[in-house]
């Protein structure tokens, strides 16, 4: 993102330092993550001092540091969820993607996150992919689903079975 | 002054100040590890914790972030307050368990076990270190990151603080003295901070007396000339 | 839209818009709630567009997407007007059918029709289906018949008819006074007179003050605020106009959680229209008073739900919170007098100035008047958000409204209050649910999450789940909340791994006792409430799992065994394919070969269960 881009952001918000989540929020929306060089920039322009900006910018689960995946899988673990079986399905992704939650995929094709309720709970266990909400999710259908949004490339993961 | 009662003792405080301060002045021991005279209280370790009788009501509350106000009753040694202090300690012992200060406070409150597994951590997340960066120093160095069981002390980025001036606040500060600094040659570095700094010489004494990045930092901000801190404090003097 | 600048060129703008609008005129409606988003109702809606389209000529038959409906478990959820004839799980496919049938013939699609579980008898209208009979909608009412983006709709169905009687007829302290006198309390948890909290505002010294919508809804399971906002923003909006000039302020912010895209949108689209109208902005209808509202999203955490934690995030800081020696009412945002109350509570408000405290009074109990929104979610056949008067039991609920438990299974435990809530076992199932009542048995109302479990639910997985999700929410500041969590957290896990020891039940006690003692705010005030309502009622499951090392719901993976039967197995290798840890051995039976019964390796199984859910034949058996 260029340095104009975010001005034209910090600007939106009247250059107040008190609208920083806003900010950082709308970079990531465009962006896809913070980078460094972002988050130093922003400091300045607000006179926010960058150890300030890093507390904030990790203590936010919204805000993310590293590079995302093209597609969010976002495995929804709130409790009506959870008693649906949602841990079952979350373990078998892990499986399938080979990576925990957090995390993204090597050839950053898939970027795994949790959140703790995503106000669908009537059609639970919910997973949602690129925002698009899949319901009455099973073990079982967990691979098909993955399928519509893997890359050409060899599968990641343990389960190698075709 | 505020008039209240510590203890069935009558005593008074500043307006504005806090339960805590008040009765160390006046000799009376509540534990203690966040609390520091030179910052604003925060309120992290809940050791300070007391029992505060508002209104016919009494809550539980840190005596270091309650506000003085005239009439109210504070208990330091209830058996709920005891109780919990106690488990405090434990926690911040499992938490820590090689650190000094906090394997003594362990001992004097009476707790000799550990009923939770170890850990190795050696922060006590009480925050005087960036309390004092901040609020003191004005370097904003250093700051508290993540949440939950995850909160940490640490530079942005995890990497050298970069706005560290070493001037070693922090190492004062620190209660459980986990932050240490070293010098070797013309360079002083602060460890935990993954901080090194190379050391201005004094034109006259030849000693190493600041960090040049520090005096740069004083120099600007104060408009000060160029060679302003070519002398050393002592030798000026 | 032409601004309005007094309430006589409102009414005659309603009046305007009722002319336009035949009552009897056919009219679509399709749930456009997040739920039946989920269930696909984009494509219903495009797809009656396109018949509409296609067959109508002239005056023709309306289409409107609405707010949450509430009845998600069927969704996606079509209602006919005028004649208000329920279709549930509806496809794109029906909707050539029912626009020729139903909306031009007036027949009713049988199949489509919600069908009584036990009696099976056929309810083709909304009002008749038992899953709304005994709800009480009233602050829902709307949601189903209003599109949430056009204002004229809100209008229609007589909304922005408090607000003028608010600002004309009523001063800032008769309107507190009927506030109070209706008895509403907070509905996001804390339970506390709105009222008596305006009042404190109010009177609060400084000249600029704050109101706040607490949209941060974080407590997993519940999402009436969502579909509030959604749905119906304007009653929203309409109630935190009134709130505000009760109070004497004239800024307000909605916090809304950022995991809600649509909520945020449609909420920003109701501003915008208010303001075009003369609802928000300067001298308002012509009163004089000013009011604007900017919107806020959240970052994704928890505990900036809470009151002074979401100041702290509007102030650019952290949301952490921070002692309330001092109230918000008398300094809160940037230290000044703050009202703060949850969606569901402002848009309580409306409805309160409109009819009158004495009507409203009449519904609920005696310490909990009105009705309250929950989600009814988890183990239950009927899943949605219901709207019930306070005093309702949970047996009617689970039951009357619910359905009662899939499968034929057995009740078990409803959870209320979220995170900071405990468990009703089926021993107090006629308890009548309000504030009160549920604090008494070791719960709380909490924002209304009503989360059903059944006799396959392991209620100290249910514990576990909670310290999780708490200590990765706790902010972190104090030793005792976070270590507390973090604690808990570690022995309940201790004990799902068959490592439990019978000291474990009595550290938990006293972990959560200090826990909820000495730390700063609600967050780890309430902690320790899962653990300690679960051990409190269902103490032998604990036992069972620490003594005997067994679960018997079948849940805590450790301490389960899969077995195949191999009498039962039909050689078919579904299971071994799906194996990830390649501990199944076996072979298949072909045309050729007669097969071997396939077999765990139990050493390598990690029982992740998929042999059990991939096996048709019932030959996996659980232990």
């Amino acid at each position: 993102m260029t340095q104009t881009e975010i001005d034209s952001i910090v600007d939106r918000y009247g250059r107040k330092e008190s609208a920083i989540l806003s900010i950082l929020q709308d970079i990531q929306t465009k962006e896809k993550y913070l980078p460094r060089e972002t988050l130093e920039y922003v400091g300045e322009k607000l006179h926010i001092p960058l150890n300030k900006i890093y507390r904030i910018a990790t203590f936010y689960r919204a805000l993310s540091l590293m590079p995302r995946g093209r597609h969010e899988v976002c495995v929804c673990m709130g409790t009506a969820c959870h008693v649906r079986g949602a841990q079952r399905i979350l373990d078998q992704i892990k499986l399938a993607l080979g990576i925990r939650p957090g995390e993204t995929t090597k050839d950053l094709n898939f970027t795994l996150e949790t959140v703790n309720c995503l106000g669908v709970c009537a059609a639970g266990p919910v997973v949602a992919i690129d925002g698009e909400y899949f319901g009455k999710m099973s073990s079982t259908k967990v691979e098909g689903t993955l399928k519509k949004f893997r890359s050409d490339q060899k599968k990641e993961g343990a389960n190698g079975k075709a | 002054m505020i008039p209240f009662v510590i203890d069935g003792q009558p005593i008074e405080g500043k307006e504005g100040g806090n339960v805590l301060e008040v009765a160390l002045d006046a000799g009376i021991e509540i534990p203690h590890l966040c609390y520091n005279e030179s910052v604003k209280p925060y309120g992290a370790c809940r050791l300070c914790l007391v029992e505060v009788v508002r209104r016919g009501k009494a809550r539980m509350t840190t005596a270091c972030t309650y506000p003085l106000m005239e009439g109210i009753e504070v208990l330091t040694r209830t058996e709920k307050v005891l109780r919990a202090r106690r488990m405090i300690i434990e926690l911040l012992l499992a938490m820590c368990p090689g650190d000094k200060l906090i394997q003594n406070m362990a001992k004097e409150m009476g707790v000799h076990a550990v009923r939770f597994k170890e850990e190795k951590k050696d922060c006590i997340l009480c925050g005087l270190c960036a309390r004092v960066c901040e609020e003191v120093v004005g370097a904003n160095a250093i700051q508290f990151a993540f949440r939950g069981d995850r909160r940490e002390m640490i530079p942005p980025f995890q990497g050298e603080a970069m706005n560290c001036i070493a001037c070693g606040a922090c190492v004062v500060v620190c209660p459980v003295d986990v932050i240490r600094m070293k010098e070797e040659g013309d360079e002083r570095t602060i460890i935990r901070w993954k901080r090194t700094l190379k050391m201005k010489q004094c034109k006259v004494c030849g000693n190493y007396f600041a960090p040049w990045f520090q005096l740069e930092k004083f120099r600007e901000q104060a408009k000060l000339p160029k060679d302003f801190y070519d002398v050393c404090y002592t030798c000026r003097s | 839209m032409v601004r309005l600048s007094s309430p006589q060129e409102l009414e005659k703008y309603r009046n305007e818009i009722l002319s336009t609008r035949d009552p009897n005129q056919p009219l679509i409606t399709v749930c456009g709630g997040t739920g039946c988003h989920a269930s696909g109702c984009h494509a219903v809606v495009e797809a009656f567009k396109k018949v509409i389209q296609e067959k109508v000529k002239g005056n023709g038959v309306g289409l409107r997407v609405t707010g949450c409906h509430g009845f998600c478990e069927r969704g996606p959820l079509v209602v006919l007007h005028p004649r208000k004839v329920l279709y549930q799980r509806v496809k794109p496919e029906d909707a050539s059918a029912i626009f020729q049938e139903s909306v031009l013939k007036g027949k009713v699609i049988e199949n489509l029709l919600y069908e009584h579980p036990t009696t099976g008898e056929k309810i083709s209208t909304e009002e008749d289906v038992p899953f709304y009979k005994k709800q009480r909608r009233i602050i829902f009412e709307n949601n189903g018949s209003i599109d949430p983006t056009q204002i004229e709709d809100y209008i229609a169905v007589g909304g922005y008819r408090a607000l003028p009687k608010a600002l004309f007829t009523m001063k800032p302290e008769e309107i507190i006074k009927e506030v109070k006198k209706a008895n509403l309390r907070g509905r996001g948890g804390g339970g506390f007179s709105a009222g008596l909290k305006w009042e404190q505002c109010r009177n609060a010294s400084g000249e600029i003050k704050y109101v706040i919508c607490n949209a941060d809804e974080g407590d997993p399971g519940a999402y009436m605020d969502r579909s509030l906002l959604e749905g119906n923003p304007h009653s929203v909006l309409e109630g935190m106009i009134i709130g505000a000039y009760a109070i004497g302020a004239h800024e307000g912010c909605v916090f809304v959680r950022h995991e809600y895209p649509l909520a945020v949108l449609n909420i920003g689209i109701a501003i915008q229209q208010a303001r075009e109208l003369g609802l928000l902005g300067k001298d308002i209808l012509g009163s004089r008073f000013e009011f604007d509202v900017q919107i806020s999203r959240g970052g994704g955490a928890f505990v900036a739900g809470e009151s002074t934690a979401l100041m702290a995030t509007l102030e650019g800081n952290v949301g952490e919170p921070r002692a309330k020696h001092i109230h918000t009412v008398i300094s809160g945002l940037w230290d000044r007098p703050t009202n703060l109350n949850n969606v569901e509570t402002w848009a309580n408000v409306p409805v309160i100035i409109d009819r009158g405290a004495d009507w409203y009074t009449q519904i609920g109990t005696e310490g909990s008047k009105g009705t309250k929104i929950f989600s009814l979610v988890g183990k239950v056949n009927n899943t949605g958000l219901v709207e019930v008067p306070m005093g309702i039991t949970l047996r009617e609920i689970v039951y009357d409204i619910g359905g009662g438990i899939p499968g034929g299974k057995k009740f078990k435990a409803v959870q209320t209050g979220g995170p900071s809530g405990g468990c009703i076992p089926e021993s107090l199932i006629d308890l009548p649910v309000d504030f009160d009542r549920l604090t008494e048995v070791g719960s709380m109302m909490g924002s209304g999450g009503m989360i059903v479990m059944d006799e396959s639910t392991c209620m100290v997985d249910v514990a576990k789940y909670f310290m999780n999700f708490l200590k990765d929410e706790s902010c972190g500041k104090c030793t005792s909340c976070r270590e507390g969590t973090k604690r808990m957290h570690e022995i309940l896990t201790e004990i799902t791994e068959g490592r439990g020891s019978v000291d474990h039940l009595d550290l938990l006690e006293e972990l959560g006792w200090v826990t909820a003692e000495a730390s700063l705010c609600a967050l780890g005030g309430t902690a320790p409430n899962p653990v300690l309502s679960t051990i409190r009622y269902f103490r032998e499951e604990y036992k069972e799992h620490i003594i005997n090392k067994r679960c018997p719901a079948k849940v805590c993976r450790a301490l389960l065994r899969y077995r195949i039967l191999s009498d039962v197995c039909t050689m078919c290798g579904r299971c071994a394919k799906a194996c990830p840890a390649e501990a199944i051995s076996g072979k298949t039976k072909t045309k050729k070969e007669k097969g071997i019964p396939f077999k765990i390796d139990e050493q390598k199984c990690i029982k992740c269960g998929m042999c059990f859910e991939s096996c048709k034949f019932e030959a996996v058996e659980v232990q």
